[in-house]
């Protein structure tokens, strides 16, 4: 194929160039997104905001203006103030759900990966059951049983995130547990709780919050799709995936309407990928994606 | 022989960008090799005997800057544009590899690739090519060779992977064979086999051949000339009966005696070289052996020492001290 | 090879009682809602024991798991009370759409990954490489139900190329049929091809930097052949891998995809017997669809095994 002249003939061991070191612009244009979004999410109720939920019948998909900066949705509800508080929900859920994971998957791997064993495949084992489920299946069936509300939502999107963080505790556990200062600490008599503790916890947390970041973004993405569908959050509650579900609506008049929340989403999610991928690369090198 | 040597590497030059600054992996190195004749190239690992058997197949890494003609059946092979190279190689330019292990795909058959350059260059259809593919095998030693074919890497042992690379070099008859530590990687018993088969293939078939290695007795007996590499660059240069009857560079002394006899008594220590070779990002402004040297002045710390000749035409060396003036008699 | 086999299944085997069992209790977690669920209305006290007890809900939680697994194992995974279907045959209706679906989708997230794997490989830390890379880092923060939108308003609302909902099947009308299921195909496609596109690619960098590869530029090969042979070949082990897994979060996507493009697949049965709160239905297709899941994980460990000749004899 002569046309398919890739210029690599000559090239042995011809690695791409190192990646500069990536905590750079993108990044910290990334936690800048994200604390935005935080502190607007967060002192939401104190801003001199409309009401999210005021409902003006007279000013429905009206376009932006200086009364209402976004615009108003379908009910006439001021968008701005929704879109924010919107952020209040879908926040909540994205960080609160992966510290379960965090804490319940984080000390399973731990400890299968300290003790192995029987433990070990134990935990390996249900983690592998688990995850014979596939997530978003799994999450509709609980919530259909157990009835919608932010609160089973987050629980169950934590529950599925456990044999993920299972996997990285684990993981960092089992290369470091032969390291030397665990070895040291053996020989001066510690106990096995005091190792976990003070010798492994501290080095493993790092993969584990780069891990945490991600689980956010996955998190948010998660909730975000089953609040789409109907079957997230229960309105009158509005998260950015419902903002989203309703805009489908209006997409011929106002595909703003959509448009708004899921650019605000993309962001939030972007951000949070580009500051869990930088921290994972940090920690771990070869695992960097971009 | 008046005619134009088949290979001629001039005043060739290989920098290698790293974080420490320019490394000067081959410093300007001439070389020639006619039709038929069999070069050693010796050195220590790092020496750039590797590095300069990239460059002659023009296959360096990215990075690499590259100076210098490598005139090859009077065309330079830095100059022909890429399709011109491709196909040279293979077919007039033949290479085996160090390690067999690692320079045969594990995921495709013996027959894949022993047939694959053959189709390229010869243009044989699959079924000549796998005839001839077996030809090749029993050539280079390898019984019961359709079973061979169908074979994986990993199902060879360590030789026979070896002769392979082998048949696959010689498939498409080359002008000139470049083996690269050929032997580095197999047993001590398979070695003088593998080495003798090279050897047995180049006289059959006329074909010039380049054997780099970093020991001074494999050359003995199986070379026409043996160039020794130190820190990039050649240092001596001659015949081989030459070399070993009259070495001038205190360096190649070293070498051979580094080599283990058969006849020495037992525990005798082994006269291992003293230091490393110099780092390459730093080159020293006097001989780059000189640090090591026995015999070494105080001239050669200063000045680098060029390659002459001024004992035969054709034995090269460079050196300010060489061995003949220190021991007073021919060496 | 048979042994391997032999192995895999065994390990396969707890796994999916497993399954059974925990996709069993989920499913009693409120037996008391079944019975009245059922009834509606005529929920009186002495109806609901009544139906309990026809139904068997009384019998203790093992007793009743078994009685199900039995069933299960017979072929018989209930009927649903709404529509009288068996959950096989709701099942069985539904299947094709979804396998078309989710069949699609890989296809054309391969069709748009590979190629730029490739060529991101040979070329890497170019600038088309990382203008790829970087798009594919950017595509993994947008997901399905924000690409549907995206292509929907594009090609539906604007363009008014393709339609946003609806099916007919393949038997009936191949073009129209496949034009119904372009948009959702490309959909899944989207989120899928970034996936696939970063793991060959990194797999090709590495393999592209072995010894066999610059033996084969010293052979004189055609570059295309080098990449497609010399390097595909031991690179595809991983595309296998991540196409399987893949298949997981498929099944996830085409949920969300079903529903919003209207298409009558699994994904649609399941969404609509939780709105409906058909239990049994919910009970059994998220068996079988979690079933489905550890044998495509299976098929995939086995073609692992028939890529890689090293796995094959023992090696590796």
């Amino acid at each position: 194929m002569a046309t398919l002249d890739l210029g690599m003939e000559d090239d042995i061991g011809a690695a791409p160039a190192p990646r500069s070191r990536q905590l750079g612009l993108l990044f910290w244009i990334a936690i800048g997104w994200m604390a935005l979004v935080f502190a607007l999410a967060l002192f939401a109720p104190l801003l001199p905001l409309p009401s999210p939920t005021d409902m003006d019948m007279l000013e429905r998909r009206a376009p932006f203006s200086a009364a209402h900066w976004l615009g108003t949705d379908g009910l006439g509800r001021d968008e701005l103030a929704r879109l924010i508080h919107g952020a209040r929900i879908s926040l909540a859920v994205g960080l609160f759900a992966p510290v379960i994971g965090l804490v319940i998957g984080g000390a399973l791997g731990m400890l299968a990966g300290y003790f192995r064993g029987r433990l070990e495949t134990l935990v390996v084992g249900s983690m592998d059951v688990l995850l014979a489920f596939p997530p978003l299946v799994l999450a509709l069936a609980v919530t259909a049983y157990l009835g919608q509300s932010i609160l089973n939502l987050t629980l169950i999107l934590g529950v599925l995130g456990i044999p993920a963080f299972m996997r990285v505790a684990r993981a960092a556990t089992l290369t470091l547990a032969r390291r030397e200062f665990v070895i040291a600490a053996e020989a001066l008599g510690a106990t096995h709780r005091r190792i976990l503790l003070r010798e492994l916890l501290p080095n493993v947390l790092l993969p584990l919050v780069a891990f945490f970041l991600l689980g956010v973004a996955v998190t948010i993405v998660a909730e975000g799709a089953l609040s789409f569908l109907g079957l997230g959050v229960p309105p009158p509650v509005a998260s950015w995936g419902s903002m989203i579900g309703e805009g489908r609506e209006s997409l011929d008049v106002a595909p703003r309407l959509a448009f708004l929340p899921a650019f605000a989403f993309f962001l939030t999610v972007l951000s949070f990928n580009l500051v869990g991928d930088s921290l994972k690369a940090v920690t771990d090198p070869r695992q960097g994606a971009l | 022989m008046s005619e134009a040597p088949l290979l001629s590497v001039e005043d060739v030059a290989v920098d290698l960008p790293t974080a420490r600054g320019p490394l000067r992996a081959v410093d300007r190195v001439d070389l020639t090799l006619g039709a038929g004749r069999t070069l050693g190239i010796v050195g220590e690992s790092g020496c750039g005997k590797t590095m300069l058997s990239r460059a002659i197949l023009q296959l360096l890494p990215r990075k690499a800057k590259f100076s210098g003609r490598v005139m090859f059946d009077g065309q330079d092979l830095a100059r022909i544009d890429r399709e011109h190279l491709r196909k040279l190689r293979g077919r007039s330019l033949a290479v085996v590899f160090q390690d067999p292990m690692t320079s045969l795909n594990p995921v495709l058959t013996i027959g894949t690739q022993l047939g694959e350059t053959l189709q390229e260059h010869l243009e044989l259809d699959s079924v000549h090519a796998r005839t001839r593919s077996a030809e090749l095998l029993v050539a280079v030693g390898i019984p019961a060779p359709e079973q061979r074919l169908m074979q994986y890497p990993h199902q060879l042992s360590g030789g026979m992977r070896q002769r392979v690379a082998i048949a696959i070099a010689l498939s498409c008859e080359p002008k000139l064979l470049i083996a690269d530590e050929p032997t580095t990687a197999l047993d001590v018993t398979i070695q003088a086999q593998i080495l003798d088969l090279l050897a047995r293939e180049q006289r059959r078939r006329h074909m010039a051949m380049i054997l780099i290695t970093h020991d001074l007795g494999v050359v003995a007996g199986r070379t026409d000339e043996v160039a020794v590499m130190y820190a990039g660059r050649v240092v001596e240069r001659a015949p081989t009966p030459v070399l070993f009857r009259a070495m001038q560079m205190p360096y190649t002394e070293a070498l051979l005696a580094a080599i283990p006899k058969l006849d020495a008594a037992p525990h005798t220590p082994l006269p291992a070289i003293s230091g490393r070779p110099p780092d390459p990002t730093r080159p020293l402004k006097g001989c780059s052996f000189s640090p090591r040297c026995r015999y070494a002045l105080a001239r050669c710390h200063q000045d680098k020492p060029a390659l002459t000749a001024p004992l035969s035409a054709d034995h090269h060396y460079a050196c300010f001290h060489p061995l003949r003036t220190a021991a007073g008699v021919d060496a | 090879m048979l042994g391997f086999i032999v192995r895999r299944l065994l390990y396969l085997l707890p796994v999916l009682v497993a399954v059974s069992l925990l996709t069993f209790l989920i499913a009693s977690l409120l037996p008391g809602d079944l019975a009245y669920v059922i009834l509606g209305d005529q929920a009186t006290p002495e109806n609901v024991a009544a139906l309990r007890h026809d139904m068997g809900l009384d019998q203790p939680i093992w007793w009743r798991y078994l009685g199900w697994l039995g069933h299960v194992l017979q072929g018989d995974f209930g009927r649903s009370f709404r529509t009288g279907q068996t959950v096989l045959q709701a099942v069985a209706d539904r299947l094709p759409v979804s396998i078309e679906l989710m069949l699609l989708a890989e296809i054309m997230g391969l069709i748009i990954g590979v190629p730029l794997a490739i060529v991101c490989a040979a070329r890497a830390g170019g600038a088309f490489d990382r203008i790829v890379t970087g798009t594919a880092f950017g595509m993994l923060s947008v997901p399905t139900f924000l690409s549907a939108i995206l292509l929907i308003y594009l090609f539906a609302v604007e363009l008014h190329l393709l339609p946003a909902t609806g099916y007919v099947p393949l038997s009936e009308d191949p073009i129209g049929n496949l034009r119904f299921f372009v948009l959702p195909a490309l959909t899944l496609a989207l989120a899928e091809w970034p996936g696939i596109m970063r793991v060959l690619r990194s797999d090709m960098i590495s393999t592209l930097q072995e010894d066999y590869i610059a033996l084969a530029k010293a052979k004189g090969l055609k570059p295309s052949r080098i990449l497609f042979v010399h390097a595909l070949k031991p690179s595809s082990l991983t595309l296998v891998t991540v196409t399987g897994i893949n298949i997981g979060r498929l099944i996830g996507g085409a949920l969300i995809v079903e529903t919003i493009f209207a298409l009558p697949g699994i994904g649609r049965l399941l969404i609509g017997a939780i709105f409906t709160r058909d239990l049994i239905i919910l009970q059994g297709v998220v068996l079988l669809v979690a079933a489905g899941f550890v044998m495509m994980n299976f098929v995939v460990d086995l073609l692992y095994a028939v890529l890689d000749p090293r796995i094959r004899h023992g090696h590796a």
